[in-house]
């Protein structure tokens, strides 16, 4: 199963839907708390419909259509979405609404977009999209197995063309409710120096990040999908490598044709130690990484896919996100994406270049 | 009554969030739904709500929230018809 | 790809009983699981009823065998008691390396039974900060995968009330793909105060038992409940009989409103539609439309058309069960697959309870009477949520 990326779209912490982010555009943080950079929605989407939009409804929506503006497509055949806490935002305001009256004169529309399907279902009532469309909801790998439903189908129907999007947000309140359980680096913190910080915890961030997928070659494409591997370790056992070897192995290709790993590291030191026995064992690779741009969410993974999209339409990989100063030689054209969280789901994703 | 009006067109703006709409954008007979101010099924939830939280009429049947919320005029009127009852 | 996927065991906690068999008694006797609310605490109590579960949390906890309540919501354990019963009566073991077994489930509340108590109290940390970490949609999913060591393939879903329908349908294309040999494929959903509220907003439930399909309809009953499918290949099925098969599937998008349906029924036509080309039968090869059935004005209205656009004039026994169990949101996918194989391996049709008017549009009736000794070729499911998500499942008889 594989397929060809054919379109992206991005909004996040760093002005990832302006057309150039690096190196000039990458934004640095103070805080451990990295909220999107957003378009001026009035631009993409009519008052009478922005009206009634929550803010990751608006960035799901928007980002959607700069994907589809990039694909040069108007309307997909399927649509798979992935968001791990859902519309977060309208959920605080219909429960906080719900506990200051007493359960008496609420309103519905905080309530209606509360659903975690509420953005797949926006766009397929904006689009006009009548096909398959679902949302997974499985936390850390939530957008993974969104995306592998993506190959399935692009399988059992070649010539379709689905949009497939990983959305998320950090509000306040869940914030500071993540950090009152030890989540976050408190204090001082720069997100472009949070390896050197040995202090525990990360940084949270969000999202909003789109792919038109495809099975048709074109020489528009970004990159293709080999294929993906996720695991569940709740006993917290050492998979890691094992793990990378296995998908090796059955994607046929060798450690030395891995043109660059792109690792989940997030800062935290006992989390980024998990990646420790890989790195050890394939010293000769390039690697990189991405969450000082996105922060650490359940759709981190999803940012790295666009991360790992542009660099292998353009060749490169930008200084900003480079871990060793290996310098890649040649093209770019075999990425692998290795994301684990608290080392209970690890994910692997293979891209090559088209 | 023209104050009712008046009021019910700013606390309109303000609860369906129509950023763009001024109040005097808003004819006090226009038809709210449809080709007029354009609203649908769901603002009318949200408008039973606030009639409910600020003149303290309840509306137990959307359908009939529908018909009370023809325009602001026949707003104006169901309230002062059934405030306090 | 293999191709037949096969259902060898079912489990089900919800109002009308607290498994399979209690389930069937209920149907077969008309014993409807909607009453006065008496374990959630809300102000509605006297004013909605609801398909509740009536058992505390505490017994939940007991009968899942779980010891640590405060790291489990009410959706978690019941979807363990089902999830445990499920594979008792298929018999498997999913720690068994023979095979690859997966868990595809579903909800819409996820933890919210408990966020909703804890929601103001976080700051004094454990417990009440637990609900923090049992929050998501997939917290119970990852319950059951360590109770009952699921490994190869851990995941949830949610598409508001057809999130079991969809997880159901992924599972058994796992299976097709070969990815996993079989899967445990269900939901679950348990009532909580924001859900009731959301709807009560919304205006569409009925302050008595609902009637589905009837001219006077007032709305729906929510319900709480958890159902799950055990799916195998026919490979990892040997010469085991199963309970019937899933033969067919779709889900396809009404793409009208955020609520409300299509006058037209387009979406839930093409759900039924795509369901039936998905395994090559003809309209008439249905024997039974186990409905979505919700009682509201649109849903039954637009569900009826779509129907009538399908069927034509022959149409199919139809029943909505919910005035048995209520709505149970995310979970009704699945609680009404497991009434389907029900009604084909007990060869019986359940009524529509609560029906007495035909609504004037609409050409049929829904079945009014239980009907015995029928025997049950095909049946066709339907779970139609928010955001116009439309899917129909189709389980044939082996």
């Amino acid at each position: 199963m594989k397929a060809f990326i054919r379109g992206i779209g991005n909004i996040s912490p760093q002005p990832t839907f302006e057309k150039e982010v690096f190196p000039e555009g990458i934004r640095e943080y103070h805080t451990a708390k990295l909220q999107s950079v957003e378009p001026d929605y009035k631009n993409f989407i009519k008052s009478a419909q922005l009206r009634r939009m929550g803010r990751l409804l608006k960035m799901g929506v928007t980002s959607a259509g700069m994907c589809l503006q990039d694909a040069g497509i108007e309307k997909p055949d399927s649509i798979i979405t992935a968001t791990g806490l859902g519309m977060q935002g309208e959920t605080e305001k219909f429960l906080n609404s719900l506990l200051d009256n007493g359960e008496e004169m609420l309103n519905p529309t905080a309530f209606m977009q509360s659903t975690h399907n509420t953005v797949g279902a926006h766009i397929a009532v904006m689009l006009g999209c009548k096909n398959y469309n679902v949302t997974y909801v499985h936390g850390p790998v939530s957008f993974e197995h969104a995306l592998l439903d993506s190959l399935m189908w692009l399988a059992e129907k070649p010539s379709d063309k689905v949009l497939l999007g990983g959305i998320e947000e950090i509000t306040e309140l869940y914030f500071d409710m993540t950090d009152s359980l030890g989540f976050w680096k408190k204090g001082e913190i720069s997100n472009l120096e949070l390896l050197e910080d040995k202090r525990p915890g990360t940084i949270a961030g969000e999202g909003a990040a789109f792919f038109l997928l495809t099975t048709e070659e074109n020489h528009g494409n970004y990159a293709c999908i080999r294929g993906l591997t996720t695991r569940f370790n709740p006993g917290n056992q050492d998979i890691a490598l094992s793990m990378v070897q296995e998908f090796l192995e059955s994607k046929n290709i060798s450690v030395k044709d891995i043109d660059l790993l792109l690792l989940g590291m997030n800062g935290d030191p006992a989390s980024d130690a998990v990646y420790q026995p890989v790195l050890d064992n394939y010293s000769i690779l390039c690697t990189a990484w991405f969450k000082h741009l996105c922060g650490e969410h359940y759709l981190a993974s999803s940012f790295a896919l666009w991360l790992a999209a542009k660099i292998l339409k353009n060749g490169n990989i930008p200084a900003a996100v480079m871990l060793n100063d290996r310098p890649k030689s040649g093209r770019v054209n075999n990425i692998l994406i290795y994301n684990h969280y608290r080392n209970i789901y690890h994910a692997l994703i293979l891209l090559s270049s088209c | 009554m023209e104050e009712l009006i008046e009021k019910l067109k700013k606390e309109i703006i303000q609860v369906l969030n129509l950023e763009e709409v001024k109040p005097e954008d808003i004819d006090s007979d226009m038809a709210l739904f449809g080709d007029g101010l354009g609203l649908d099924s769901i603002d009318v939830l949200e408008l039973i709500v606030l009639l409910q939280k600020e003149y303290g009429i309840k509306i137990k049947d959307p359908k009939e929230g529908r018909r009370i919320f023809t325009s602001v005029r026949t707003m104006a009127e169901y309230i002062l018809e059934n405030q306090n009852k | 790809m293999a191709n037949r996927v096969f259902v060898t065991g079912i489990g089900i906690i919800c109002a009308i009983g607290n498994n399979a068999g209690e389930t069937l008694a209920s149907l077969q006797t008309n014993r409807s699981g909607i009453q006065p609310l008496t374990i959630l605490d809300t102000i509605y109590r006297g004013e909605l009823p609801a398909g509740e579960i009536k058992l505390t949390n505490e017994q939940l906890a007991e009968m899942a065998g779980i010891t640590d309540l405060e790291m489990h919501t009410r959706t978690a354990l019941l979807g363990m008691i089902a999830a445990g019963e499920a594979l008792k009566d298929a018999g498997i073991d999913p720690k068994d390396s023979h095979f690859r077994t997966g868990i595809s489930s579903a909800s819409t509340v996820g933890g919210m039974d408990r966020t909703e108590i804890n929601y103001r109290n976080y700051h004094q940390g454990a417990p009440y900060s637990n609900f923090i970490l049992t929050h998501g949609c997939n917290d119970h999913t990852e319950k059951i995968a360590v109770s009952y060591g699921f490994r190869d393939m851990v995941t949830t879903m949610s598409t508001a009330c057809s999130s079991s329908a969809n997880s159901i349908m992924f599972g058994t294309r796992l299976i097709r793909h070969g990815i996993i040999d079989r899967v445990l494929a269900g939901g679950t959903d348990a009532l909580s105060k924001f859900t009731l509220n959301g709807f009560n907003t919304l205006m569409i439930l009925d302050k008595k038992p609902c009637r589905p399909f009837d001219k006077n309809r007032m709305g729906l009953n929510l319900g709480e409940g958890a159902a799950f499918l055990v799916l195998e290949s026919e490979k990892a099925l040997r010469d085991r009989t199963p309970l019937c098969e899933l033969s067919g599937f779709a889900n396809a998008n009404d793409a009208y409103h955020q609520t409300a349906s299509s006058p037209d029924g387009s979406g839930p036509f093409l759900s039924m539609s795509r369901a039936l080309e998905s395994c090559g039968l003809k309209p008439c090869d249905i024997d039974y439309v186990n409905a979505h059935g919700t009682g509201t004005d649109n849903n039954d209205f637009t569900e009826g058309i779509a129907i009538e656009r399908v069927f034509g004039k022959k149409i199919p026994y139809v029943s909505s069960t919910k005035p048995f169990t209520g709505h149970t949101l995310g979970a009704a996918g699945a609680v009404e697959a497991v009434i389907s194989v029900l009604s084909i391996t007990n060869s019986i049709l359940f009524p529509n309870l609560n029906f007495r008017e035909k609504i004037d549009e609409l050409s049929f009736e829904p079945l009014k009477e239980m009907v015995t000794g029928i025997r049950l070729k095909h049946v066709l499911s339907n779970s139609f949520g928010f955001g116009g998500n439309d899917s129909t499942l189709i389980l044939s008889s082996c």
